[in-house]
């Protein structure tokens, strides 16, 4: 992923908001990378445009080495499913619409059609590998909200995406359950898929190899870290935690953000 | 995208609201129904019409008094007194195209059998009236030429008064008294069903119109004449020569009109079959404002259904849905909600038409081609009253869609 000085106005009556105003950022295959910045800072909008769910008012993004700034929006839609997997804070999942349906959903768009078999095979393998293989037929209302976000991912994973787009996975849970999720995003990152997530909590962006910032419309920092060192930790944690349970303390991964030494 | 899925989804999503679906295919429902009871009911009448045609008898020609000009000035309608016995005679013993003939008189009269009674048309005929109007005797027989010269208290009776009068045993040899006289029952006529204008026909009583005239009915002229012409192909110049005969009987001047109309059955079944005709499209058009009217409520519930699944279309689009994988989505969902209405209104429609039926004792007719046409009129209601939601799901931006609460 490639950007260079994407712009993008919004045109609200005689109002121009500049919600970005030129952003370079390279990503390359693999990197685990955190989106952060204050509210207003554009870090929604820059994600829509790396989501290929909005088009940057000017600018170039190269994505795969395709110029998608310019593609009609019947085209964009091709990329999401095919090379763009979402995670969102509100998970979104269908209501009354048990979790293999959800997930199996965008295969459905799929350009070339599959089978109902292989449909149906692709959302069982895409739960397994969130831990839900138990829980295929379970509706969103009978799931917690960790199991809700697991499913959204696995949604998100089930059409093989190289690159997953998260805005606030973990902004509607608990952080016992962020954890989780957390742990999960990055045994997903080591087995190849890009990430990019959106946070405004420090915490979560320490599990990332990668922190860039956002103020007013332009990049301000750009680190990186070592994420191993939290992922070691927080595994250790989740160990501890399965070996003496009931656990005492589900406040926040604090060791793990001692770890990797991020300045909050 | 997978086209399968389509239909499977649109299911899903009307069952998560089964109450709203029903209410809205009610409306549907009634639509369709409306229109099959009434088309089935219009054309039951039309057919009933047609047959009726049949039954007229064969190569009929009708003579009813008409208009009579007195210095410019129309006195009487259709009951004029212009019709004598003599005319009726007239038309069979000089007219050669003319097998036979008889002048009509008719009244609504109780007929008496010990303590039963039972109000009937009586009708006076000739002897050939039964077979003018091919109809056969059940058993008994029909009067003679001797009993109608000598105006003898003979009848025939149809099927219903056998049954209202004599509950269903033999009448024949049994005097029924009508206005005072004794009439002697000689015959029974064999079941015939409904005229043209929707009565019983086997709810009556023929006797010689001799008797019928002064006695029965107290009038002295034919209400019709019934003539009978020996082929099809006569029955225009019969016309012809029929009128020119009455015109010389009533002594009409060159400059004045009939006093009488000539009509033979194939004008009888077109006028029947037209007033048929023009109530089946009245009733239909009624019914298919009803169908409007429910494909709105369509509408109304699938713009409803649009806005609360906002956020349902952002994330669709966001997984790759393109615009128009939304629009089909939300527009088979509105026909297969209109489709359900038009198979619970065909149902419905073929329950009311069967009810109204037996109730009122008309004739239906279902035609496959007036089901076919409610589902595909359902079908079409569906897309045109879909598109307009499906087409506003379809342009929403996923962002905003996805971000509405």
């Amino acid at each position: 992923m490639e950007l260079s000085g994407i712009t993008r106005t919004y045109d609200t009556g005689a109002v121009h908001v500049k919600a970005l105003r030129g952003i370079d950022l390279t990503v390359e295959a693999g990197e685990f990378l955190a989106i952060m910045g204050p509210s207003g800072s554009g870090k929604s909008t820059l994600m829509n445009v790396l989501g290929c769910l909005d088009r940057p008012t000017s600018g170039r993004y190269l994505l795969d080495g395709i110029d998608v700034a310019s593609l009609a929006r019947s085209k964009l839609a091709r990329v999401r499913n095919r090379t763009l997997g979402f995670v969102f804070q509100a998970f979104h999942l269908l209501p009354r619409t048990t979790a293999r349906e959800n997930v199996e959903l965008p295969l459905l768009y799929r350009e070339e059609e599959l089978s109902w078999k292989e449909i149906h095979r692709r959302a069982a393998r895409a739960l397994d590998q969130v831990g839900l293989a138990d829980r295929m037929d379970h509706t969103p209302n009978e799931l917690s909200g960790g199991q809700k976000q697991r499913v959204a991912i696995a949604r998100a994973l089930v059409t093989e995406p190289r690159i997953l787009l998260a805005d606030e996975p973990t902004g509607n849970l608990d952080s016992r359950t962020s954890l989780e999720i957390l742990a999960l995003l990055q045994d997903l990152n080591e087995e190849g898929i890009t990430i990019l997530m959106v946070t405004h909590e420090p915490d979560v962006a320490a599990f990332t190899s990668r922190t860039v910032r956002l103020r007013d419309g332009l990049l301000r920092s750009d680190r990186r870290h070592d994420a191993l060192a939290a992922r070691t930790a927080i595994s250790n944690w989740v160990d501890e935690d399965e070996d003496d349970a009931p656990h005492t303390d589900p406040t926040g991964p604090g060791p793990a953000a001692e770890a990797a030494g991020v300045d909050a | 995208m997978k086209l399968s899925a389509i239909p499977y989804s649109a299911i899903k999503a009307l069952r998560r609201n089964t109450m709203r679906t029903l209410l809205t295919a009610l409306g549907i429902i009634i639509g369709v129904g409306a229109v099959i009871t009434m088309v089935g009911l219009g054309q039951g009448a039309s057919a009933e019409v047609r047959e009726q045609v049949n039954r007229l008898g064969q190569n009929v020609v009708l003579v009813f008094p008409g208009d009579r000009q007195l210095g410019g000035v129309s006195i009487g309608g259709g009951s004029a007194n212009t019709l004598t016995v003599e005319d009726a005679r007239a038309i069979r013993d000089e007219i050669p195209e003319v097998v036979a003939s008889s002048p009509e008189v008719r009244s609504q009269r109780v007929l008496v059998y010990g303590n039963r009674n039972w109000a009937t048309p009586v009708y006076g005929q000739s002897q050939d009236y039964l077979q003018i109007r091919d109809w056969p005797m059940e058993s008994g027989r029909m009067f003679t030429e001797e009993e109608v010269a000598e105006a003898a208290l003979v009848g025939v009776v149809g099927q219903t008064v056998v049954q209202e009068l004599f509950e269903g045993a033999d009448p024949i040899g049994e005097t029924v008294r009508v206005r005072g006289l004794p009439i002697e029952i000689i015959g029974v006529l064999a079941p015939k069903g409904m005229s043209l204008m929707g009565s019983v026909q086997d709810d009556l009583m023929i006797i010689p119109y001799t008797t019928g005239f002064q006695r029965v009915s107290g009038r002295s002229h034919a209400m019709v004449i019934n003539v009978q012409v020996f082929d099809e192909g006569s029955i225009p110049i019969a016309q012809e020569k029929i009128r020119d005969l009455l015109r010389e009987r009533h002594r009409l001047a060159p400059y004045q009109d009939d006093d009488f109309t000539i009509q033979n059955q194939e004008e009888v079944a077109e006028v029947a079959t037209e007033t048929s005709r023009v109530m089946t499209w009245l009733l239909g058009s009624i019914a298919a404002i009803s169908l409007f009217v429910g494909g709105i409520g369509i509408m109304n519930v699938m713009l409803v259904s649009v806005t609360e699944r906002t956020r349902e279309v952002g994330l669709r689009l966001a997984v790759g849905a393109r615009a128009p994988d939304v629009l089909l989505q939300f527009l088979i969902e509105a026909v297969i909600l209109c489709l359900l209405g038009g198979l619970g209104g065909i149902l419905m429609g073929v329950v009311a038409t069967e009810l109204i039926a037996s109730w009122a004792g008309w004739p239906a007719l279902f035609s496959v081609e007036a089901m076919v046409l409610a589902v595909g009129v359902s079908a079409i209601v569906g897309i045109f009253f879909g598109f307009y939601p499906a087409w506003k799901a379809s342009r929403l931006d996923p962002i905003t869609a996805l971000r509405r609460e």
